[in-house]
């Protein structure tokens, strides 16, 4: 399970961040490690040329400047990027204050500079482990900082027009049952049930198959439907009313029946109730 | 409660966008600032997000969006709970001549602390060195090599050699002692993180390597070369070591918190201003003992007469001690506090 940080605002809601693991931030970091060396290249390219003018300038150029490379590069990117370096950008983390404030130049500085130790004694053994051991996954360097590194998700819309918009849904049937399913049903068991919707083409016929059959016993499990309701269905359709009944509540039985409304205007009624 | 999460999505969107798009325009433009229309509407914005997401919670379905409302909320709130300090432009001049000194002058006990463990390295060193000679071999790392011979050879070599060197070489040597000092005090600091035990060690050991030099150069007769030798730049550059040293068990203090009620977080939130300064402040020492060690403390007699050198020393110590005690400390006497970090550049929508 994906460990999450909660954070309670002053108005009393919570919001979670989702926190990045060991794995994703060592694959941000060789990501960085490969812009590094692109820069260290490229460096050695501008020092050849300064040294037909001055090997001992050349000299001094280079030792300070692979020294402000090795130690900027992180402190520069994640401050003018808010928390970001180009590895984390690209595996879309960001390093954030512990308490969801904003990251201050301090913070960025901090545990950078701590690096140094959660590099010992070969590459990231301190911070791996202390990543692995602490439950908010921060090496030393963060655990100094008060920073975490977070994943920045993506806005993905459900595709609803994949959902049975012209079918008959036998579990409306029965709202009370209904109601009780979206209840006992957590986000993650909803989203894992629409993505098996969404994504059921993509399946070997058989994996398809038995994929369905173990979900709906899933379902089956939370609400016990009357038989009426789901006899003669597939595993499959099954899930399907489920993810209809999760993802479009509120509607009647009959109507599902019918094209879905969605050019209609909003002038039905109030959306929300209290 | 949501009756149509399709609808409350579509009817909403609009306000998440808006909140996106400024939340962007901030995050990017982090000087800006907001007029106040603008400002109320931002907190309209995060308000109606943040009630859309605690509606939203109690829905099994739309995990994505939650996620998404719960990073927009996130992003929000971190702009508009941020009170930890007053937002100014960073001003080179303020920072370095009052928050450096005062900020040392804060945390002196752990300055004491560095000197006192670097002190009873060195008399280890020394007494290590006066009794039994031989264990300068043991003692001595690698790099200290051309220092295991005879004292006297070395300063005759060294004083036979005055014209070998280049302005180039010296400048190519003046960065790398750049580097190489500054590597060590960040390590002097970074250590501070093993509850100060690997700044203690490391600071312990210079001790000795130091008390060792020096007692051997003392019993070699070569007193005057080896203070012509180190004061130049030592009158820095050991400082410096002892500052970012200083840093380091700042850290390890907090971590300890010995005595203090507040939880890690607010003390390690408490220190990280002041660690910055002081790393910063080592840094620029640094750099002018490495141009000094290259360009000045390399020109031995009768190039450069050894009481120069160590008249210069002494000046560069004296100034160093009005610097760090004197400094910044009118505008502590009168009330006025330069904040603890100079260096918050972000200015928050007004």
């Amino acid at each position: 399970m994906t460990p999450t940080l909660n954070i309670r605002t002053p108005e009393g809601v919570v919001f979670s961040q989702q926190l990045a693991g060991p794995m994703t931030r060592m694959l941000a970091w060789s990501i960085d490690l490969l812009v590094l060396f692109g820069l260290t290249v490229l460096l050695i390219f501008v020092l050849m040329f300064l040294s037909i003018v001055s090997i001992g300038i050349a000299q001094a150029v280079g030792a300070l400047a692979f020294f402000v490379l090795k130690m900027g590069y992180s402190i520069f990117t994640e401050w003018r990027w808010r928390g970001q370096t180009i590895g984390k950008r690209t595996l879309r983390l960001r390093v954030v204050d512990v308490h969801g404030l904003r990251l201050k130049f301090g913070q960025v500085v901090i545990r950078n500079l701590l690096r140094t130790v959660d590099m010992l004694p070969g590459p990231y053994l301190v911070g791996g482990l202390a990543c692995l051991l602490n439950s908010r996954c921060q090496r030393l360097g963060d655990l100094a900082a008060n920073t975490i590194v977070i994943r920045i998700p993506k806005l993905t819309e459900p595709n609803l027009d994949q959902l049975m918009a012209d079918k008959y849904n036998s579990l409306r049937a029965h709202p009370h049952l209904e109601a009780r399913l979206r209840q006992r049903v957590s986000p993650a068991e909803a989203s894992v049930a629409l993505q098996a919707i969404v994504r059921r083409d993509l399946l070997e016929p058989r994996a398809r198959v038995e994929l369905f059959e173990e979900l709906a016993a899933h379902f089956k499990g939370k609400v016990q439907f009357p038989q009426e309701a789901t006899e003669g269905i597939t595993d499959e359709q099954y899930v399907r009313n489920v993810v209809d009944c999760l993802f479009r509540p509120g509607r009647k039985a009959a109507l599902i029946a019918q094209p879905r409304p969605e050019a209609a205007p909003a002038k039905d009624g109030p959306v929300l109730t209290a | 409660m949501i009756i149509d999460l399709e609808r409350f999505v579509t009817a909403e969107r609009p306000y998440w966008t808006e909140l996106d798009t400024l939340l962007n325009r901030i995050e990017t433009d982090s000087r800006g600032t907001m007029q106040l229309d603008e400002a109320r509407r931002f907190h309209y914005l995060y308000e109606r997000t943040a009630a859309g997401l605690a509606k939203l919670n109690t829905f099994s379905a739309e995990p994505e969006t939650r996620r998404y409302l719960e990073n927009l909320v996130g992003r929000a709130y971190s702009e508009i709970n941020e009170t930890r300090e007053r937002q100014h432009r960073f001003s080179p001049w303020l920072w370095f001549f009052r928050t450096l000194p005062q900020t040392f002058r804060r945390r002196i006990r752990a300055f004491w602390m560095a000197i006192g463990v670097t002190l009873a390295g060195a008399l280890f060193g020394g007494l290590a060195m006066a009794f039994d000679p031989g264990s300068k071999e043991a003692i001595m790392p690698a790099m200290f090599a051309n220092h295991l011979g005879d004292p006297s050879d070395r300063v005759a070599e060294e004083e036979k050699d005055r014209d070998a060197k280049s302005a180039t070489g010296m400048t190519s040597f003046s960065a790398q002692l750049m580097v190489n000092n500054i590597s060590v005090s960040i390590r002097a600091l970074a250590f501070g993180i093993t509850y100060g035990i690997g700044t203690i060690i490391l600071l312990f050991y210079n001790g000795v390597i130091l008390g060792v030099i020096s007692v051997d150069y003392v019993m070699a007769g070569q007193t005057t070369f080896l203070l012509a030798w180190l004061l130049p730049h030592g009158a820095i550059e050991l400082p410096a070591i002892f500052i970012a040293a200083q840093a380091g068990l700042v850290l390890a203090g907090a971590l300890i918190g010995w005595g203090r009620r507040e939880t890690l977080r607010a003390r390690m939130r408490e220190i990280a201003p002041d660690l910055v300064t002081l790393i910063f402040g080592v840094a620029l020492m640094l750099v002018w003992a490495g141009i000094v060690e290259a360009f000045f403390s390399q020109f031995l007699a009768p190039v450069l007469p050894y009481s120069v050198k160590i008249a210069f020393g002494c000046v560069e110590l004296v100034l160093l001690v009005f610097f760090l005690s004197r400094c910044g400390k009118a505008a502590e006497n009168s009330g006025f506090q330069v904040p603890r970090s100079e260096l918050k550049t972000l200015a928050r929508p007004a």
